[in-house]
């Protein structure tokens, strides 16, 4: 069993945008390798620096925001490329949630097998909870996955999540690979069962 | 109760629903490639586990493979260190693996249909978005990430959530110019980029009937362009026809066959959505943006932000800023600097042929880099076989091994600089292709075939008359 997650609690970076594909969170080039270990640096690499490596103005490069855990997002978030770079990068650079108008399937589905909760508001809970961030960078937010609501100063806004993807983060059976081998079974049932001509013979 | 192709594969597959709500589905047909898979091989080791049905696993290489020379060791070091740890992942675990040193190495989703490993009513997930590419032969195909690649290996099954089914009917009869990826590309300039997230996608219409498989692997490739995570096609002769003979297709065709018609959707089976499109109404396209639904028909003008819905306003500035385009400005006269031909949506042998109708007798205008990527080994093969190989050196074409190359530029295939690129892949993202600053233009491989030889976005309908 993986741990049970309820409620995530720290500070927000908003980084505004609709359709920011998984290129833009993780360039291509730094998945030449052979573990996920160190993919913290490049994430949003080529819209943080300048080819000489110099900072341009991104929010994972605003001081202001610094430690933040809880990404805001606008929508089809984690789009293009399934590559699950992408959400390990944004978790080793320190995001343990992501809060956005919508995600890419395959996006958030990496996200809930690796514990990251992604969680859903419509564009103007959205646009209130990036605005409170941006007036108050220090302000606690808190992500509560049983009562399906953020909690952002003195406003609590209601979200929503799918509800399969909401009760594996609740029950800690997001890590899902043991969860899948107690049914071994009627996996062997099911092999059985289809009617593939020639099973690869 | 009539049923659709989704929902029989989906039921057939699915071995039990979880506490979560979500349903356990078997794998079929796993995929493997060199840059996803590594991370869940070291899991599985970290958790003492071995795959549950090794002969469900196939791997190739194709991202990270340069396309000039294949020699060994690549001279790109962490290349070279990927290469080794699928060959060593695929053999201590028992997986077959098609690596360069055979003939049937190639893009992922090239091979997969090329030796019949791809079937009607199987379910097939790889670590790469463009898995649903399968779904053309009436499978129910998705791109899943490291974690689940995990899963499959230890489990052969995923946990899952079912999407809901929307229906694109397209009829009538395409131009001539007109290809399947111009259809694509119009179903999600209509349908957004994000209209199909929860769908599966099921195209139909005598439109798509009349496609052979190639062009129906272009159209379902792109699904996950449309926001679709799955994308297919109900199996008829035409798919039956490809299967037949090839190295994985059942033994026992005919009787494959009668299995095979009937998990095509029933008639009136009923679906949650249905968008119909004239295929008469559709023109040769052409992206002009960052994402694949930033696209116009080649006759005409990019749109103006103003008259884009405020959601999309954002997005298109932030298009025209990085590909210097002008609003309301023609796409046709684009300069290109590099034009492309290959990558998982169209690099297949009638693609080649396509454009080398276009290219044959003609010149590369002065300037432009230009390179054919052959999709697989056994693409390349077939290719050099017609002659086609020359047609496109003649011109000035360079004329490559197989590999995904400058649809991600993993591998020494790049833009440079702010270079503008004539692309039959699938992405236009900012950097997609290895600069980022480049810039790339989606079209058609005939339309690429036509914007090399003119230096510029050009018409393919007046040039091959």
């Amino acid at each position: 069993m993986s741990k049970a997650i309820q409620k995530i609690t720290g500070t927000g970076v908003p980084v505004r945008g609709n359709d920011i594909d998984t290129d833009r969170v993780i360039p291509a080039r730094f998945m030449k390798c052979i573990t996920f270990e160190g993919l913290g640096q490049y994430a949003f690499y080529d819209v943080r620096f300048e080819a000489d490596g110099s900072l341009k103005d991104h929010p994972f490069n605003d001081e202001r925001y610094a430690g933040a855990s809880i990404l805001i997002v606008n929508k089809n978030f984690g789009c293009g490329s399934s590559r699950e770079h992408a959400p390990q990068a944004l978790q080793k650079f320190g995001v343990s949630a992501v809060v956005g108008e919508s995600f890419a399937e395959i996006f958030s589905g990496n996200c809930t097998v690796m514990g990251i909760p992604a969680v859903t508001a419509d564009a103007e809970a959205i646009e209130s909870i990036m605005a409170a961030v941006e007036s108050d960078p220090r302000g606690e937010i808190t992500i509560d996955l049983d009562a399906q609501a953020v909690t952002v100063g003195r406003s609590r806004i209601a979200t929503s999540m799918p509800s399969p993807q909401r009760l594996a983060l609740l029950n800690g059976t997001w890590d899902s690979t043991s969860v899948l081998l107690e049914n071994r079974a009627l996996i062997e049932a099911t092999a059985r069962a289809i009617p593939y001509p020639n099973n690869f013979a | 109760m009539a049923q659709t192709l989704f929902d029989k594969v989906w039921d057939m597959h699915t071995v039990a629903t979880l506490d979560s709500g979500q349903d356990q589905l078997f794998i079929g047909l796993h995929l493997i490639h060199e840059v996803t898979s590594p991370q869940a091989f070291q899991m599985l080791r970290e958790r003492g586990l071995s795959i549950l049905y090794p002969e469900r696993t196939f791997a190739t290489v194709d991202h990270i493979v340069p396309t000039d020379s294949q020699a060994r060791p690549f001279k790109d070091a962490l290349a070279e260190e990927m290469m080794q740890a699928i060959e060593d992942n695929t053999r201590e675990m028992g997986v077959k693996f098609f690596g360069l040193d055979s003939d049937s190495q190639g893009i992922v989703h090239v091979i997969g249909p090329e030796l019949g490993l791809t079937q009607p009513g199987m379910t097939i997930a790889c670590g790469d978005s463009h898995t649903s590419t399968h779904g053309a032969f009436g499978a129910i195909a998705f791109g899943i990430g490291t974690s689940q690649i995990r899963d499959v290996l230890a489990s052969q099954t995923l946990a899952m959530s079912r999407p809901k089914v929307r229906r694109i009917t397209i009829d009538g009869a395409l131009n001539a110019g007109v290809y399947s990826k111009d259809i694509i590309l119009r179903i999600i300039a209509e349908l957004g980029v994000n209209g199909g997230i929860g769908y599966a996608y099921e195209f139909a219409g005598s439109a798509i009937e009349a496609l052979e498989m190639e062009a129906r692997m272009s159209i379902c490739n792109m699904s996950i362009e449309g926001g679709a995570r799955v994308g297919y096609i109900n199996p008829d002769d035409t798919t039956f026809e490809y299967l037949r003979g090839r190295p994985y297709a059942p033994k026992n065709f005919d009787d494959a066959v009668r299995v095979w018609r009937g998990i095509a959707s029933d008639a009136g089976a009923e679906v949650a959505d249905h968008v119909a499109l004239d295929a008469g109404s559709i023109e040769p396209m052409v992206t002009w943006g960052i994402n694949p639904g930033h696209a116009v028909g080649v006759s005409g003008e990019m749109p103006r932000v103003a008259d884009l819905s405020e959601d999309e306003q954002e997005g298109a500035r932030l298009a025209y800023q990085h590909m210097g385009l002008g609003e309301g400005d023609p796409i046709r006269g684009t300069s290109i600097d590099v034009a492309f031909i290959g990558s998982c949506t169209n690099s297949r042998i009638s693609d080649l042929r396509e454009a080398a109708k276009v290219v044959r007798g003609h010149r590369v205008a002065p300037g432009v880099r230009a390179l054919v990527v052959p999709g697989s080994k056994q693409v390349l093969r077939q290719a050099v076989d017609e002659g086609l190989d020359q047609v496109f050196r003649d011109a000035g074409f360079e004329w490559r091994d197989a590999g995904c190359s400058m649809c991600l530029a993993m591998n020494p295939d790049k833009l440079e600089g702010r270079e503008r690129c004539a692309s039959s892949s699938n992405r236009n993202f900012i950097g997609r292709q290895g600069s980022p600053t480049g810039r790339t233009l989606l079209m058609s491989p005939a339309m690429v075939a036509a914007a090399a030889l003119k230096g510029e976005v050009a018409d393919v309908r007046e040039m091959t008359s």
